[in-house]
């Protein structure tokens, strides 16, 4: 053995990685970001769908508001439902989509043997989310204002709490189907798919709470989403914002991503114990 | 002074459900030591390793690595660990040098670019280094796979058939590449192999796992002498078809004859 690997020794032996390190989150980053510059069609694909929906809904909207005097006044809560339940659907699935990628190419037992630490990893994903629904959102809302003249920028502060809401819940459930993911491996890909969609017909996104029955309406409230969606109702037809729904919001988000955190570190847990970190098939 | 064990496990069991992988298992590897873990599929090799890298939870007995138990302890450790294994892949889509590029920062690499540039040398992937990592055939992909291993400079190194896929010649070349790692910088190599010429030509020690237990552990000489064999692949077939137990039978009654231990447990009283 050489000088030199006793004086790397001690120096390796002195040297304890950081408890957060933002250059392991940039690293991680950066590996997403070279992935999606090295695929166009992954690029399309985060503006294809959103673009498809809102027009769908915004053309939807026009008619029905040729016809009928209520909808005539509430213009935009179509198309501005379509766009926040975007922020959130395709908040997780950015967030999911990363973590599965991870899966894809079998890179998993890598990046858990390598000393990024599971808070790092999610850091990661959700910047990565943010990017990717940049990528997606903004160019739709600038089509929203070419087609059908809705601006959504032109909510001011409010979007900015609706956002906030609506990302910190996408990100809670995106950190929950992760954990899903490494404890049952690829055979729980289609939750990362699909497990929004339970909360399209509870939050209300398209009609008012009050469209559901008393009991379903209890389960309603319970969900972040819906006070987002009843604010934006709020502000669009009767121009009022309600701060109060948004705090409400806030308050149940900060539980759902504690819930999120713990089932991850449960999941985690248990994948350590059945041995599916190294083997993430289906 | 005697150096501490860069790796010691004691008693290690870990049992899925109704299948016990790994059963009551103990070994300690010196600094600087290249130890091969041979056995047929299904020995407990895999999972043996995976405990070693915290990947999986012992249920029973304990691990610990560099001084940190694992796997509670293996951030204290991680970054002067890697790995290599035919198992795990690196992103297909990215360069060679964007895949080594995003290890390096995750494991604290101080100069990433330099540090790309050497192994790149070292290892002839020079050529390599702006292909994806998809289009290359197996054999560089185990080089790359093993450039990524000797990113960090690790302190233990953990190899699971690090010769796969090669041909001969670049087999022979990865070995001497890997030698001369260890020599130069005291690493601690574990590796799992079925080439029976690596580890005669790479590994002064050798641990035979079969049905989750340790069935001998010796020297490659020692081993030839004992099973009376010219070869480590005739000593592997001896021990996976059960006529070693004739030769360890022997071993045992000459170790109590001479008031020792056989060598298993006289490491796992270590």
């Amino acid at each position: 053995m050489t000088d030199r690997a006793d004086a790397r020794r001690a120096a390796g032996a002195a040297a304890m990685p950081a408890a957060f390190s933002a250059a392991r989150v940039g690293a991680m980053v950066l590996r997403y970001s070279y992935l999606l510059r090295s695929s166009w069609p992954r690029i399309l694909d985060l503006i294809y769908w959103p673009a498809v929906q809102m027009l769908m809904w915004g053309f939807l909207q026009l008619y029905i508001a040729e016809n009928s005097g209520f909808f005539a006044r509430a213009g935009g809560t179509f198309i501005g439902a379509v766009l926040l339940w975007d922020v959130l659907f395709r908040g997780q699935l950015g967030f999911s989509i990363s973590f599965l990628e991870e899966m894809w190419s079998r890179n998993l037992a890598n990046i858990m043997m390598s000393p990024l630490r599971p808070a790092e990893f999610v850091a990661a994903l959700m910047i990565m989310s943010l990017i990717r629904l940049a990528i997606g959102l903004v160019p739709v809302t600038l089509l929203a204002i070419a087609f059908f003249g809705f601006n959504l920028y032109g909510l001011g502060l409010a979007l900015v709490a609706f956002f906030v809401n609506l990302i910190l819940t996408s990100w809670a459930v995106g950190i929950f189907t992760s954990g899903l993911l490494l404890r049952y491996g690829l055979g729980a890909e289609n939750m990362a798919w699909t497990i929004m969609f339970i909360f399209l017909p509870l939050t209300c996104v398209y009609y008012p709470v009050s469209a559901l029955p008393d009991w379903l309406q209890v389960i309603a409230w319970m969900l972040p989403p819906t006070y987002v969606f009843e604010g934006m109702r709020a502000l669009l037809i009767d121009k009022v914002f309600h701060a109060g729904l948004m705090a409400q919001a806030l308050a149940l988000n900060a539980v759902f991503f504690a819930a999120g955190v713990f089932a991850f570190l449960a999941f985690l847990r248990s994948a350590r114990r059945i041995g599916s970190l190294l083997h993430t098939g289906e | 002074m005697t150096q501490a064990p860069a790796i010691a496990v004691e008693n290690l069991v870990k049992v899925y459900k109704s299948v016990t992988a790994v059963a009551g298992v103990s070994f300690s590897l010196p600094p600087g030591s290249m130890t091969a873990l041979l056995g047929g599929n299904g020995a407990g090799k895999s999972t043996t390793i995976a405990m070693l890298m915290g990947l999986v939870e012992p249920s029973a007995g304990t691990v610990h690595v560099l001084g940190a138990r694992m796997p509670g302890e293996r951030y204290r450790v991680l970054h002067r660990m890697n790995f290599e294994s035919p198992y795990v892949d690196m992103p297909m889509r990215l360069t060679v040098r964007q895949n080594l590029g995003v290890f390096a920062r995750l494991y604290g690499v101080a100069d990433v670019a330099a540090r790309i540039a050497a192994l790149a040398d070292d290892l002839d992937l020079v050529e390599l280094l702006d292909r994806p990592t998809g289009n290359l055939s197996a054999g560089q992909n185990t080089r790359v796979a093993l450039a990524k291993a000797l990113l960090n400079t690790p302190a233990v190194l953990l190899l699971d058939e690090p010769t796969a896929s090669l041909d001969p010649d670049t087999a022979d070349w990865v070995r001497a590449r890997l030698d001369k790692f260890r020599k130069e910088n005291g690493a601690t190599v574990l590796l799992a192999s079925h080439n029976m010429g690596e580890v005669e030509r790479l590994c002064e020690r050798v641990i035979i796992m079969k049905q989750g237990r340790i069935v001998d552990d010796d020297t490659p000489a020692a081993l030839l002498a004992r099973y009376g064999r010219a070869t480590l692949e005739d000593v592997f077939l001896d021990v996976a078809r059960g006529r070693g137990e004739a030769a360890r039978a022997q071993l045992r009654q000459d170790a109590g004859d001479a008031g020792e231990k056989p060598a298993p447990a006289r490491e796992a009283a270590q």
